[in-house]
């Protein structure tokens, strides 16, 4: 039997640091009465008050949340029918295609992704704001949606639809009652994924965006730029706090659900 | 099969095919089209040459390379895809030393907490991606939080200016992209029988041996692909070496950027992301046909 040992150990321990030491930083700095970033002058939610006294910024959260939602909704819809058709359809034409548009833009630059977008809406000569950058966001969504809930599909057991449809489920009747279900929890877990992807995005937003949009991470972006600033850290500290509560409920859930069908 | 199941799957088809196709892979005609045209003062500021049907040949005539021809002629670009290449070579090969320890630490710790590392790794990832990088600028500017621990140790008695260098850079891209090199890695550690490395052991094989002969080859195409997910990103990257960079740290997604928004020079900008597109193309492929047998198998 392998066993843990202190090697082992160590790693774990300065390989979680390394990723969470930033983030404590920041978390802690939002807290600092002084202005002075690097001076700690003690415990302070000043920031926060100034962050929701700071109108353009508190659009710009409303404006990004609502994109959020529905580029969210309507990725995890495209992801799942994505996600069956390469999952349940075997060999079909066209499956190379579907495949392939929806890996590349996983890894591709995303100032590539914005740049083409832009174009083509120009092209169209589509007025842009929140339509286009909710498309842009969908866009991409759809194909992390599609990995999540694809990976769910191919795991669990295909002999329950099968068993459904033997017993005169038309196929619609079968997915509802049985697939559904089981695929659920990838289903949510794709949503969150989504809608956390689209609240983070700055790259795709900037390209997509037209005059008088401007998303949070925009906005973010450009204050960030000036320097660091403690009411970015307010800003930050409470993004990562929804994030944090989101992500724990959600494999919770999953666990809970993988219990459920164990039992 | 009959029509009414033919239907049915075009009706689940459809839509991400029509939806991916029209926003994901015609763009990209736009941009190729784009980056033959003229750039011209004006609102879009570029000069398209637009066919109409009847007029495909004085299309073709009027199309032209000059966007390439200064791409490949002025250092600026030929010298940013280079440096972009070498940063995120290395940057790869740093979060593969430091992700493979990990991912495998995690393989060996006990049962009952996997779950909850596997959490753990994947929270940063949820989090914002620009609020990580920001986080690095508080910590290494000049007298910023690393400044001030080495300094209280007495480790350092100067400060050290990490920000805006190519070190920052790579402390951005291995911190932002470690997430997407622990998670496969450990999903092909964790498949491993260890029946293998046990009859290796007990046929006299020391440890260096087993580890370099039975886990390394078989954690394969999970390195593979952490590479891949880290590697191709990373090329095209602005983010990082916006913020964290400095005016020498040259990379060819801040290239881009710059031509698009402060030079307004899309056709330029366009040809700058095609020849990024050629350059990505071969990685991308290898990496879909590894994440397509992946999911399938």
């Amino acid at each position: 039997m392998k066993r843990f040992r202190f090697p082992h150990f160590l790693a774990l321990i300065l390989g979680l640091a390394f990723l969470y030491i930033p983030i404590l930083v920041l978390i802690v700095y939002s807290f600092n009465a002084s202005r002075l970033v690097t001076v700690w002058g003690g415990f302070s939610l000043r920031w926060y008050a100034a962050l929701f006294n700071n109108q353009p910024l508190m659009d710009a959260a409303w404006l990004s949340l609502r994109i959020a939602l529905v580029s969210a909704s309507v990725a995890t819809l495209l992801g799942t029918l994505a996600a069956l058709a390469l999952a349940r359809f075997g060999r079909f034409t066209g499956r190379t295609w579907l495949a392939g548009m929806i890996a590349a833009p996983l890894v591709m630059p995303e100032v590539i992704i914005g740049l083409a977008l832009l174009l083509l809406f120009v092209g169209l000569e589509a007025g842009r704001g929140f339509w286009t950058i909710a498309i842009a966001h969908v866009t991409l969504s759809t194909c992390f949606a599609t990995v999540v809930i694809q990976s769910r599909l191919v795991t669990f057991d295909r002999s329950l639809e099968e068993a459904a449809e033997d017993l005169g489920a038309p196929p619609w009747r079968a997915f509802l009652a049985i697939t559904l279900p089981i695929i659920a929890p990838a289903i949510a877990a794709a949503w969150m994924l989504a809608f956390t992807l689209s609240l983070d995005d700055l790259v795709l937003a900037s390209f997509a965006s037209g005059p008088g949009a401007t998303t949070l991470p925009m906005r973010l972006y450009s204050a960030v730029r000036l320097g660091v600033t403690p009411e970015v850290n307010a800003a930050s500290t409470i993004l990562i706090a929804l994030v944090a509560l989101i992500v724990v409920s959600a494999s919770l859930m999953v666990k809970k659900n993988l219990l459920d069908t164990r039992r | 099969m009959n029509a009414r199941h033919k239907l049915r799957r075009l009706a689940v088809l459809a839509p991400p095919m029509l939806w991916l196709g029209l926003f994901f892979f015609v763009p990209f005609l736009v941009v190729l089209r784009i980056s033959l045209s003229d750039s011209a003062p004006a609102i879009p500021p570029y000069a398209p040459h637009w066919p109409g049907l009847g007029e495909i040949g004085t299309f073709i005539r009027a199309l032209d390379i000059e966007n390439y021809i200064t791409l490949l002629s002025d250092d600026l670009y030929l010298g940013a895809y280079l440096s972009s290449l070498r940063i995120a070579a290395t940057a790869t090969l740093l979060t593969l030393l430091l992700g493979f320890p990990l991912a495998y630490a995690m393989t060996r710790a006990p049962k009952v907490w996997q779950p909850a590392l596997l959490v753990l790794v994947i929270l940063p990832f949820w989090t914002s991606f620009l609020i990580r990088v920001y986080a690095w600028m508080a910590i290494l500017r000049p007298e910023g939080v690393l400044d001030q621990v080495l300094g209280q140790l007495g480790i350092t008695s100067a400060p050290l200016n990490l920000l805006n260098t190519e070190a920052a850079v790579l402390i951005g891209i291995v911190y932002s992209y470690l997430p997407f090199m622990v998670l496969p890695v450990y999903a092909s550690l964790e498949r491993i029988d260890p029946a293998l490395t046990e009859a290796a052991a007990d046929l006299g094989a020391t440890p260096l041996k087993r580890f370099f002969l039975i886990t390394v080859p078989l954690a394969m195409p999970g390195i593979m692909a952490g590479a891949f997910l880290v590697l191709i990103p990373a090329i095209g990257e602005f983010v990082i070496p916006d913020l964290l960079g400095g005016s020498d740290t040259l990379m060819i997604g801040k290239v881009l950027w710059t031509e698009f928004f402060a030079n307004r020079d899309w056709p330029l900008a366009s040809a700058v992301a095609i020849v990024m597109l050629l350059i990505l193309v071969g990685p991308l492929l290898l990496f879909q046909r590894l994440a397509d047998t992946g999911r399938r198998a």
